[in-house]
């Protein structure tokens, strides 16, 4: 098998688990991301500090490729300027676009983020954008330039999983960018689910954070994270999911 | 069991002691509390006839184990489930409430806990609220600071590494104005980055004017959601108009701020009623201001100077933690605070269940930060408290506290775009 990258606008990622960073100890990130074999880790630029007091940025570890998000923006605009910010802050040129004005669930609004993505790409950024799976704006958000399409498995913070499957895997058959299946996915398993459909990455960070042991459930799920996807490169596929192949052809009677 | 608040000051003139013997009284001689007072803006909103009727129509003896027991196999929590918690029902079910409470937490919130600190650059008052050390019949000792003092109390407070500020005063429109407010919260944008007020209720044009100085978070306390208990410890001034008040948060969301508190003063009336108008009331503002950042707060009532013998009642520590526990499963994503009012135990254990917003380095009194935190003597004056603190800690010490129950003390989550 050749070697099995993830391409993010150009640049390359052995690892297809994007860590989160904003619900658990800051002393606890070295480790998290060591286990997990993080490459990418999340980080929202609204929680650095201004002050000489523990800083989040102190704590990530050299080599590994920061995702600031845009998190607390509620439309296009806020969301650029923190991007904006994020760049001046050092933080590189990828962002993660999260637009909310929905402060109980937390949910993507993905008119403004297509908005966002289109001027960011503009200016250079590797736009990764957070959105509600749906088709229109997955395609819409190719156009205005993202890098990769981030759909949401279940609410932010629920833990509950695929609840949205079969719009994600309708997004990874039809969108030729990174399906990077993020919020929502609690367990190991669920993240092994998503990869076996042929999402490209899956991003968690509650479900590590709300572990009894972090840094052994970061391993865990960089196991399920690979085994999902050795199954899905093994050509798994779906058809298996509807059932075994036939052992009669159906359209043996055809002579002509 | 009732509070006595009513103290006389020998420093007060026979005429003073007179009309506030008067205001006790006899009712008849006090204003409409209902009655807006002239310049008070009236918004349109049904959100006060929704709190007000549920609240109203609330009997929480009729609820049993079997309703409690129900409300916490729900997966999302109803209004008529969040009754049930609140209900003295609910007091034996309150491990398993705290266990519940804490999942919820962790979702949406994970293991994060915020730290802000108060500070308070006046204390005058105009109004005579009983329970209240910076009531305007109370003897203490009244300053308010000019901007120059302001600044060197941000310093100290900002070089202790705390980012986010609530700014206080008291309730005088005429000593602390909106501009002075203002030009504070100005000053405030530079060695913060999160500044919030809690300040008397403004019009929608005046929120607007300070979210335009670098506000983003407005506190008001509606002390008590009953009307007719507010009419009778709410005895003069300005706060005593109860509806507008209420419908502050509202004005301030109007005005363009980003986020709100709502809060009860628990022991100055039935405490489950206003638990649950308390709780409604953010509930019903998300609903209506969807991206509106909304938190509770849960002050229990303290002694203050002169009157050392107020106290929260009934509210004990465990019907507070019932409270907590209730307001999280109702509202899994909404900001709790947990102020210095509460003890160092309570606020260690609360913010493991429930609680996400503790504050530290605290002091109520005008201009002695200095002093508080480095112990060196102050030459300035010095303005008295709004009441007696329970939990000192300092910044450092809640941090690295905080720390070491498991927690990620948060400075800061919030940049002004």
């Amino acid at each position: 098998m050749k070697e099995d990258k993830l391409i993010i606008g150009g640049h390359e990622f052995s690892s297809r688990f994007i860590l989160g960073s904003g619900k658990y100890s800051l002393s606890l990130i070295e480790a998290a991301v060591k286990y997990a074999g993080a490459e990418i880790i999340t980080l929202a630029v609204r929680r650095t500090n201004s002050k000489e007091h523990e800083n989040i940025l102190d704590y990530i570890p050299k080599g590994v490729t920061l995702l600031p998000n845009t998190s607390g923006a509620r439309n296009a605009d806020e969301a650029v300027r923190i991007a904006r910010l994020a760049r001046e802050l050092g933080c590189g040129d990828f962002v993660k676009i999260e637009i909310m004005r929905d402060t109980k669930y937390l949910l993507p609004d993905n008119q403004e983020t297509v908005r966002a993505t289109e001027i960011l790409a503009k200016e250079g950024f590797v736009v990764m954008p957070y959105m509600y799976p749906d088709l229109n704006t997955a395609r819409d958000l190719v156009n205005a330039g993202a890098a990769s399409v981030m759909p949401l498995a279940s609410p932010i913070g629920s833990n509950k999983g695929l609840a949205t499957k079969d719009f994600i895997q309708i997004l990874i058959d039809e969108i030729d960018l990174p399906i990077i299946v993020d919020a929502g996915i609690g367990r190991p398993s669920q993240a092994c689910e998503a990869m076996e459909m042929g999402a490209a990455a899956v991003m968690s960070n509650t479900a590590l954070a709300t572990a009894g042991d972090l840094p052994v459930m970061a391993e865990a799920f960089k196991q399920a994270i690979e085994a999902g996807r050795k199954a899905y490169l093994s050509g798994l596929g779906r058809v298996l999911t509807r059932g075994a192949a036939p052992s009669d052809t159906l359209t043996g009677f055809l002579h002509d | 069991m009732e509070n006595h608040y009513f103290v006389d000051s020998d420093k007060l003139s026979e005429a003073a002691l007179k009309k506030k013997h008067m205001l006790e009284t006899d009712p008849s001689s006090r204003t409409n509390h209902m009655e807006y007072m002239e310049g008070m803006e009236r918004i349109k909103s049904d959100i006060m006839y929704k709190v007000m009727t549920e609240m109203k129509n609330y009997d929480y003896s009729q609820y049993t184990a079997r309703d409690v027991n129900a409300a916490l196999n729900h997966e999302t929590c109803t209004v008529e489930d969040f009754k049930a918690l609140l209900s003295p029902a609910a007091e034996p079910f309150l491990e398993r409430m705290a266990q519940k409470a804490k999942l919820e937490t962790q979702k949406h919130f994970g293991n994060t806990v915020y730290l802000f600190t108060p500070l308070y650059i006046a204390n005058y008052c105009e109004n005579y609220c009983v329970y209240c050390g910076f009531n305007c019949y109370n003897d203490i000792k009244r300053m308010k600071l000019n901007m120059e003092q302001i600044e060197h109390e941000m310093k100290v407070i900002a070089d202790s590494g705390m980012e986010e500020i609530l700014i206080l005063t008291g309730e005088s429109r005429a000593q602390s104005s909106v501009e002075y407010i203002g030009e504070a919260c100005k000053l405030a944008r530079k060695y913060f980055r999160m500044v919030g007020i809690e300040v008397y209720p403004l019009n929608t044009d005046e929120y607007k004017y300070l979210h335009e100085c670098g506000v983003d978070y407005v506190t008001v306390f509606q002390e008590t959601y009953d009307s007719d208990r507010y009419e009778q410890l709410h005895l003069m001034g300005h706060k005593r108009v109860w509806p507008y008040r209420f419908e502050a948060q509202e004005r301030a969301l109007m005005g363009g701020m980003r986020g709100i508190a709502c809060s009860a003063l628990l022991g100055l009336s039935d405490f489950r009623k206003d638990a649950l108008a308390s709780a409604l009331h953010v509930y019903f503002l998300q609903r209506k201001y969807p991206q509106a950042e909304i938190s509770l707060s849960c002050p229990r009532l303290r002694p203050i100077i002169n009157n050392d013998e107020i106290n929260p009642l009934d509210v004990h520590e465990k019907q507070l933690c019932q409270i907590l526990c209730a307001y999280r499963i109702f509202l899994p994503f909404c900001g709790i605070t947990v102020s210095s009012r509460e003890s160092e135990s309570f606020r260690n254990g609360i913010v493991k269940i429930a609680a996400t917003k503790v504050s530290a380095g605290v002091s109520t009194g005008i201009g002695d930060h200095e002093s508080k935190y480095t112990g060196k003597e102050s030459e300035a004056a010095e303005g008295d408290e709004q009441f007696e603190i329970n939990d000192s800690r300092s910044f450092d010490k809640m941090y690295k506290d905080m720390s070491s129950e498991g927690l990620q003390p948060v400075l800061n989550d919030y940049l002004y775009v």
